[in-house]
This record gives structure tokens, sequence and C-alpha cells, in this order.
């Protein structure tokens, strides 16, 4: 879409495009043309000296076993988050649109985790499930079962999952609540008026006509556990224990600025910028599509 | 609903305050524990509901800290917090509005570069490439200052894509009948097309408000000095202290406060939050 209207200014607009230009050159277009190039070098041990060395990094990476262990705890941790958080915030969607009364208060007790900070949320969940501290962790081992996410590996991937959801919620929430809301409500009344149940119209109709929506969160959601959860495993596990929660946007912090290996990371920050534009793409692709329903 | 079905309806007022209350439950046991003293907090269980303590608590985080040596006390990292929210949700604003405000209504050489040039930056965020973005601000002499803490973030699309959006819904009436009128573009920017954009103005504060808030690796990576921390970062540090067991008191104060803001923000302004992150998808 154009517009028909326009000014004639030779100079304005590129004087308006000046800020954003300038940031995005100096704070977006350089490192990541740095990250380009220095996953292309390796640096010796005292600085100063790289030198180039093709696609040695990548085929370091390619053969190392801890980075094939991140990428599939990357894996895992996304595909719960994802499952996880969509299961749960379309059946707290579908309940809501159902209740007249005190709909509007719900949402509003349904959206404010979306401000918590990611570490903030980390920190809490910590709280809760604290070997010494936390309630849950207490009330699991009134049932029987030793909770201990500082030890256990399993359990912190499965802490920081919790956290991650808990965080995405009310996204999730308020997207699948509008796509409700949007479905007319005269093909429901159809249905029911033939003498489908609640249960029937919900799968033959509603869940349907809900795809578009479900699909667009998936793929949010799947961005957001590959790059908006550092904040939850850096206040929660640290990567820890062992290696057990180091997702990938972790690892590529934990070994450039710890580790120092700045060919190694700029590597990794190589083949995740492939892997988001990858999944930006597919979220325009889609976007274009639900245009013409 | 289509059809009365009594049981059907209490069971989803059930469902979905079940669901209110497990998600605030995190949070008002935090809440709880802020409000109790260090020694009822070593007892296991700990208490489930409010105690004493409260305005002490909150007191001694905001003027003191943490209260270990060299702590910061609360009131600086917020105000930082704030600052940094402040900049990075009115600095985007600001640059993107003349930016989508020149791709929009101006025909000129390069345009569709520029374009291209934004939109790109919608693809990374920066956590991807932390470790070059630090380098770049650490050679621009900008780690530990405000600008340092601001400006990387806010080069991103989100906000001119809205903009855009919204200046082509505008009617072409209007800018013909000001340019009929004389007026130059810049006139028409502030006393036409700035007042329009109020709604998608207040929603785009809201989310970019959240944002700058919530930013902690960032903050993490580029502040040395204490008088910059911000209040989220330093939450998520003292809760890892490697000194032993943390103040869970004192800490889940801090963390309360932490909290505080940004949740208010969205509460009370939840209409435009709402709109600002649908639109923002779009």
């Amino acid at each position: 879409m154009e517009k028909r209207v326009t000014f004639n200014e030779r100079w304005l607009p590129y004087l308006l495009l000046g800020p954003q230009m300038i940031i995005t050159l100096v704070f977006f277009f350089w490192p990541s043309g740095q990250a380009i190039y220095q996953s292309v070098l390796i640096e010796d041990a005292f600085g100063g000296n790289s030198k180039f060395v093709w696609f040695e990094n990548f085929a370091q990476l390619f053969r190392d076993n801890s980075y094939a262990h991140s990428a599939q705890i990357t894996v895992v941790f996304s595909f719960l988050v994802a499952a996880i958080g969509l299961g749960i915030s379309l059946l707290l969607a579908v309940m809501a649109d159902r209740v007249i009364r005190g709909a509007t208060a719900y949402k509003t007790f349904l959206v404010w985790p979306y401000a918590v900070a990611p570490a903030v949320a980390g920190v809490l969940w910590g709280f809760l499930f604290n070997p010494s501290v936390g309630i849950l962790a207490w009330m699991l081992q009134g049932i029987g079962i030793e909770f201990n996410y500082v030890v256990n590996g399993n359990q912190a991937l499965l802490l920081v999952v919790i956290a991650a959801v808990w965080n995405q919620i009310s996204y999730n929430f308020l997207f699948f609540l509008a796509g409700l809301q949007s479905i007319p409500k005269s093909l429901i009344e159809a249905a029911a008026i033939d003498g489908a149940g609640p249960g029937r119209r919900f799968w033959d109709i509603v869940f349907p006509l809900l795809s578009p929506v479900g699909f667009f969160l998936l793929v949010v959601n799947i961005i957001y556990a590959f790059f908006g959860t550092f904040g939850v495993v850096d206040s929660l596990t640290k990567g820890g224990p062992g290696k057990s929660t180091e997702i990938l946007v972790f690892k590529v912090f934990n070994d450039g600025f710890r580790g120092q290996d700045l060919g190694g990371s700029s590597a990794q920050s190589v083949i995740l910028m492939v892997v988001v534009i990858a999944l930006t793409f597919v979220q325009f692709r889609f976007i274009e599509r639900r245009v013409h329903y | 609903m289509v059809e009365n079905r009594p049981f059907l309806t209490l069971l989803s007022h059930f469902v979905v305050l079940l669901g209110v209350v497990i998600i605030a439950f995190p949070v008002w046991m935090t809440f709880v524990a802020s409000t109790h003293s260090q020694q009822t907090m070593l007892q296991s269980p700990i208490p489930v509901l409010p105690g004493p303590h409260l305005i002490e608590n909150y007191a001694k985080v905001l003027t003191e800290g943490y209260g270990k040596v060299g702590s910061t006390p609360v009131m600086m990292t917020l105000t930082n917090s704030m600052i940094m929210a402040l900049g990075v949700a009115i600095g985007k604003i600001a640059i993107s509005i003349i930016s989508a405000f020149a791709i929009v209504y101006f025909r000129f050489p390069g345009r569709m570069f520029f374009f291209w040039a934004i939109f790109v930056t919608l693809m990374l965020p920066v956590e991807v490439r932390i470790v070059p973005t630090y380098g770049v601000v650490a050679s621009l002499g900008m780690l530990d200052s405000y600008s340092g803490l601001i400006i990387p973030l806010i080069a991103s699309a989100t906000a001119t894509f809205l903009f855009r959006q919204f200046f082509l819904s505008v009617p072409d009436e209007l800018t013909e009948a000001a340019r009929v009128d004389g007026a130059s573009p810049m006139r028409f920017f502030w006393d036409i097309l700035l007042p329009m954009s109020r709604t998608s103005i207040a929603a785009l504060f809201v989310i970019q408000f959240i944002y700058g808030w919530n930013q902690y690796l960032w903050p993490l990576l580029i502040t040395t000095k204490e008088s910059y921390y911000t209040v989220v970062m330093t939450v998520s540090r003292q809760a890892n202290v490697v000194d032993g067991v943390p103040s869970w008191n004192l800490l889940m104060a801090m963390a309360m406060l932490a909290m505080l803001p940004p949740v208010l923000v969205v509460v009370f302004m939840q209409r435009q939050f709402v709109r600002g992150l649908v639109e923002t998808e779009k």
C-alpha cells in the first residue's frame, strides 16, 4: 500500500530517517557484521592476533558434543514451553470466553504476569521450589517426592519450563481470547440448533477457526523460548546443574563472556541469526496468508 | 451463550478461578515472604499468611538496600530502572514516528532501501548478537552510562512498522487539505498527524515501558558501577549470592518493588496494553 498524496522535499526525509538509521547502523549492522566476521576467525589466547580459518569454527561446533547437547535441550525446552503454555492458555481462554459475568475482572487477573521481568519470574519460582525454604518443595516432600532443582538436571529443566510458561501465559491468553471473540456467534448458534453439544461445537467449529491464531502463537512461543528466556535461565539455574539447562542463547553468552571464546560464540550467534530469520520468515508468510482468509 | 447450562458455566468459573489463583500464587508467596522477619523465613515450612514486618522490610531495602556491605539502595536502582524504561519507550517512539513519517509521506531515492534496512532489524533480538554489540558499546565508551543502557535498545523496527501501518490508514484528504492550505510537511506532522496518533503512541508506550523496565542481560553486561544498576538485575544478582543463604524477606521485598511499576502500568492501562500487544504483532 502506498500513499497517493506525498510531499516533495529533497533533504527532509533523510533528516527524519537519520536518527533511526544511525542507531541501526551503529548498534545493529556493525555488531551483526562483526559477529559474521569473527565467526570465521580464531583469536589466539593472548588476543591481538587472529587468523582467518574459513568455517573451522562452525565445523568445530558441529563436532562438539556440548553444542549438540545444548541444541537438543533447546528443542525439548521450546517444545515443552510452547505445548504447555498454549494448552493452559487455550483452556483458560475458552473458559473465560464462556462466562459472561466477571469476564473483564478475570482478564485483568490473568494479564499481569506479562509485566513481570523474566529474571524476576525466575527468582519467584526459584523461591517456591527452593530446597530448604520453598513451600512447594516442602509440599512435594510431604507426598514423598524429593524435589531439588539445584542438583537434579531434569527437575531444573522442568522448573525453567514452568517459570517461562507462567511468564508467557497472559500473552497467549489474550490472543486466544481475541480469536475466540472474533468467531461469529451465528455459527455457534446454528450448530447448537442442529443439536451439537458444547464439546462437539468446540472441536468442529471453534478449534479449526482458532487454528490460525494457534499457529501464530506457536511460532511466537518458539521464538520466545529460544531467545526470550535468558533471564529465567540465568536467575534460576545459570545453565546448570552440569549443563542440563544450558539453552543455545545462554551458551552464546556463556562461551563469549565467561569462556572468552569469541570465534566459537560468534559462530553460534550466526547460527542463531539464521534460526530467527527462518522463524520470522515463517511467521510473515503465515500472516500474509491470514489476510486472505 | 447460546444455551443455558448452569453446570458448565459453574465449571468455567471454577477453572478460570483456579487459573487465577495458581498464576497469582508465586506473587502471593513473594508478598508474604516480604512481610516476615529473617528468622521466620529460615524455618520450614515457611508461613503462608502475611506477617508484621512489612514496613520495616520495605523501608530497609528502599533506603539501605539488601543489607550487606556495599549494597545499593533499591530507591536508587528503581530510579535507574525508571530512567531506562522511560528513555527506551520515549526514544523508540520519537525516532520511529519520524522515520515512519519519512517513509510513508515522501518519495525519495533510496526509500525502499531504508525501509528494508529497518525491516531486517525486526529479526534479530539483542540476545543473539550480544557479544559484538557489547564490543561496539565498549569501544564507544558508553559502558556505565544511561546512554549505553538506553540507545542500543531503541534501534528496533516494531514501532516504525506500527506507525507506518497507522499512517497508511490516515485519509489522503487530510494531506491534500493541508497542502492546499500551504502547510509545510512538518506543520502537517505536528498539527495533524501527531495528535491523530495519540492512541497508537499510548499503546506503544505501555509495551516499550515494560520492555525497557524488564531488560536484564543488557544492564547486567554494561554496568559495573552500582550507581547504574537496575532493579531487575539486582534482584537476580542477590538471589544468586555466592556466600550462602539469601535474606529471603529482604530479597522478596526487592522483588515486589521490581514487579510493581510495570504491573501497575499493565493493570491501569489495560486497554492500551492489549492494543499495543495486538498491534505490534501485525
